[in-house]
């Protein structure tokens, strides 16, 4: 189990302690996976060359690109996975991919 | 309350139903004996008798996908179906019960190919009598007009929020035309209230919630073990939808129904129309003054394994009639349920066999069920002999 | 079958309308407080197919879903059928033999062997004057409703319209209605 989960479900429930149907209440749970622990490269953004295009931020396929007010602020390192497609499709080549360093 | 009396066809009963019921979404594909339902149907959302959204969908595995996404959204949601367009929809079907929507489909009971095979038997439905559906089975076009109004109301209680399918036999029911007494639009809006949107709609913006995920062994079982429960308080809603629709119609409902079945030394546990022909035959060989009786099966899922050994008990001989073959098992699905139930009864039981008949419509004659009743002398007698025996195949 | 209720097995080919004359008969019968039941039966779903279809009508709940082996009536919508389907097939001699044809009813009762009485009714002749097309249906119901009395030519004819009315318009529905009264007074027998 992920030690970034958080509680609620940490401990197993009882069938009388669930809803029923499969529901999950908490809708959007998938925020508490933190989906970058396993990644072997991950992406460095060149902030000068960076024109705030947003093309990265359209294919990334987890919603890892942070964005306010139209500029780039960041990567979301929890869930980035490193699969390079930011890197891959940005027009100016601002984004580099490097490897993990162990830890 | 003053019925009307009318004459539908099995098809128009379940239409008239639907009518009156107006859900919310059908969405479905034609598939014969069904498609008269759905003709019908069509007609009044055509011209404007209904307020429902009509989806004509691409095949029935799509038709029950809508009608899944409709239900989940917190819409009263129908359709209807028969054979290979229920097998067609099998993994849907199963998901519908386990996301605890309370679909109503009429399934106008159709052989599944192969051969392809237009005409009734049960296999389509007892094929999937372990999907987690409530199963209601209609002997005639005001049964099936009667179930259809209630399963709403028994799919939407709170503690069963399980689907329902209503049968009725394909072309013997289904296109048949027979009186019903048809209650009136505003008494059945009565009776099955407005529809509160099942446990947890995904149109309530406020409570947003994800729908039909994945589980893990971590808690697959826990859902399943919830919908067995489910079907348990089914069988203590049932009994009071029954007892409320009787006081609008003065007819009283039971999940079997025994027919001159209380002083029987042999009988039959029947479903559907032939129950109707084997009641005829009942009452001629009655004349004759022997002692036999049927047991109609209305209800089959839940199966009140308590209650129809109190009623076949002191029955010396019993022929339960399958309208399916469960094929490599022991004899047909509604025997082996009826036989099991005796299992633990040890001081009085009926000896039980069983007969197939009836596959891909071949007709149950009046004669058919004479025979049964006099093979079940010799039963009655101590001579059990073949245990699952055939009626009218070469 | 005697009694309560009475039976009437229809014999036509597919298209020739035998089932909805069956199942109007039977929804005309509900006016007199009837209980009533209409199957069709089908061989082979094509155009001019022989099938059959019952009407049962009864003062009493109708239990039976087969069907009808022994009939009181027999009505054959089709004279060609007489060749190669044993039409009276379980008919008394106290049964009713209803047939579409311009032949006389001695010569169609040698024909058939029929025991019962015989009528005979030219409906398709009498649908081609008054409709424009062989369809004889219409005008074989009220043959029908002449012979047993079993619902009211009123009613019959109204029922007609209400089901048809929609679907052919007024005037081919008025034609029918015109087809049914002729027949109602010149079936033969």
């Amino acid at each position: 189990m992920n030690k970034n989960i958080k509680d609620p479900y940490q401990k197993l429930k009882g069938w009388k302690d669930i809803p029923i149907g499969g529901i999950i209440e908490d809708a959007g749970n998938t925020r508490y996976y933190n989906t970058g622990d396993w990644r072997t490269f991950f992406p460095v953004r060149d902030t000068k060359k960076c024109t705030n295009c947003l093309i990265c931020w359209i294919y990334c396929p987890e919603g890892c690109i942070k964005v306010k007010n139209g500029k780039l602020t960041g990567i979301d390192m929890d869930k980035c996975k490193g699969c390079g497609i930011c890197a891959e499709v940005c027009p100016v080549k601002c984004i580099q991919m490097k490897k993990e360093e162990a830890k | 309350m003053k019925r009307k009396a009318v004459a539908l066809s099995g098809a128009g009963a379940s239409a008239e139903a639907m009518k009156q019921i107006n859900p919310d979404v059908v969405a479905a594909y034609p598939i014969t004996p069904q498609t008269l339902i759905m003709d019908t149907f069509c007609e009044f959302v055509a011209d404007g008798d209904v307020d429902t959204e009509m989806i004509l969908a691409e095949s029935e595995h799509s038709a029950m996908s809508a009608c899944v996404g409709s239900s989940a959204a917190g819409a009263r949601t129908m359709t209807a179906t028969a054979a290979n367009g229920l097998a067609l929809m099998w993994e849907i079907v199963y998901i519908a019960a386990s996301d605890r929507l309370p679909i109503v489909m009429n399934v106008v009971n159709r052989a599944l190919s192969g051969p392809i095979n237009i005409h009734c038997d049960h296999s389509d439905s007892m094929g999937c009598r372990d999907a987690g559906w409530i199963q209601l089975f209609s002997e005639n076009a005001q049964e099936a007009y009667d179930n259809t109004i209630m399963a709403v109301k028994i799919a939407e209680n709170k503690n069963v929020l399980l689907p329902v399918m209503v049968c009725q036999d394909g072309f013997i029911t289904s296109h048949a035309v027979e009186r019903a007494d048809i209650l009136d639009k505003k008494t059945v809006q009565k009776f099955i209230v407005p529809f509160n949107g099942g446990h947890h709609p995904l149109l309530n913006i406020d409570k947003p919630v994800t729908s039909g995920p994945l589980d893990f062994f971590d808690y697959y079982f826990e859902h399943k073990r919830q919908q067995i429960e489910a079907m348990e308080n089914a069988k203590a809603v049932i009994p009071q939808v029954f007892k409320e629709y009787s006081k609008l119609t003065g007819e009283n409902y039971d999940f079997f129904e025994g027919y001159r079945l209380e002083d029987a030394d042999v009988a039959i546990v029947v479903l559907n129309s032939s129950a109707g022909t084997a009641k005829y035959v009942v009452n001629e060989l009655r004349e004759q003054g022997r002692n036999v009786g049927v047991l109609k099966i209305r209800v089959f899922r839940p199966f009140m394994q308590n209650k129809i050994v109190d009623m076949l008990k002191h029955v010396k001989a019993l022929a339960v009639l399958d309208r399916s073959a469960s094929f490599g098992g022991f004899g047909g699905p509604v025997f082996n349920e009826v036989r099991s139930s005796f299992h633990e009864v040890y001081d009085q039981k009926p000896a039980i066999i069983n007969y197939i008949y009836g596959l891909g419509g071949r007709e149950l004659s009046v004669e058919m069920i004479k025979q049964v009743f006099n093979e079940l002398e010799s039963v009655k007698e101590g001579k059990l002999g073949e245990r699952v025996r055939y009626l009218g195949v070469r | 079958m005697s009694g309560e209720v009475f039976e009437i097995r229809w014999h036509g080919r597919g298209g020739q309308g035998a089932k909805t004359a069956s199942e109007l008969l039977v929804k005309a019968a509900i006016e007199k407080g009837k209980y009533i039941q209409s199957l069709p039966e089908f061989g082979a779903e094509r155009q001019g197919a022989p099938m059959q279809a019952y009407s049962r009508i009864s003062s009493t709940p109708i239990l039976i879903h087969t069907a009808i082996t022994h009939p009181d009536m027999v009505v054959v919508v089709d004279e060609t059928l007489l060749k190669s389907i044993p039409v009276c097939e379980g008919l008394s001699d106290k049964g009713l033999l209803l047939v579409n044809s311009n032949r006389s009813n001695e010569t169609i009762k040698k024909d058939t062997g029929c025991k019962g009485h015989v009528f005979t009714i030219d409906a398709t002749q009498i649908a081609i004057d008054e409709i424009g097309k062989p369809i004889p249906n219409a005008p074989m119901l009220g043959a029908v409703a002449r012979i047993t009395k079993l619902v009211e030519l009123d009613v019959l004819k109204e029922r007609f319209k209400e089901e048809f009315i929609a679907k052919v318009g007024e005037q081919i529905a008025n034609n029918n209605l015109k087809a049914i009264e002729r027949a109602y007074k010149e079936v033969k027998g």
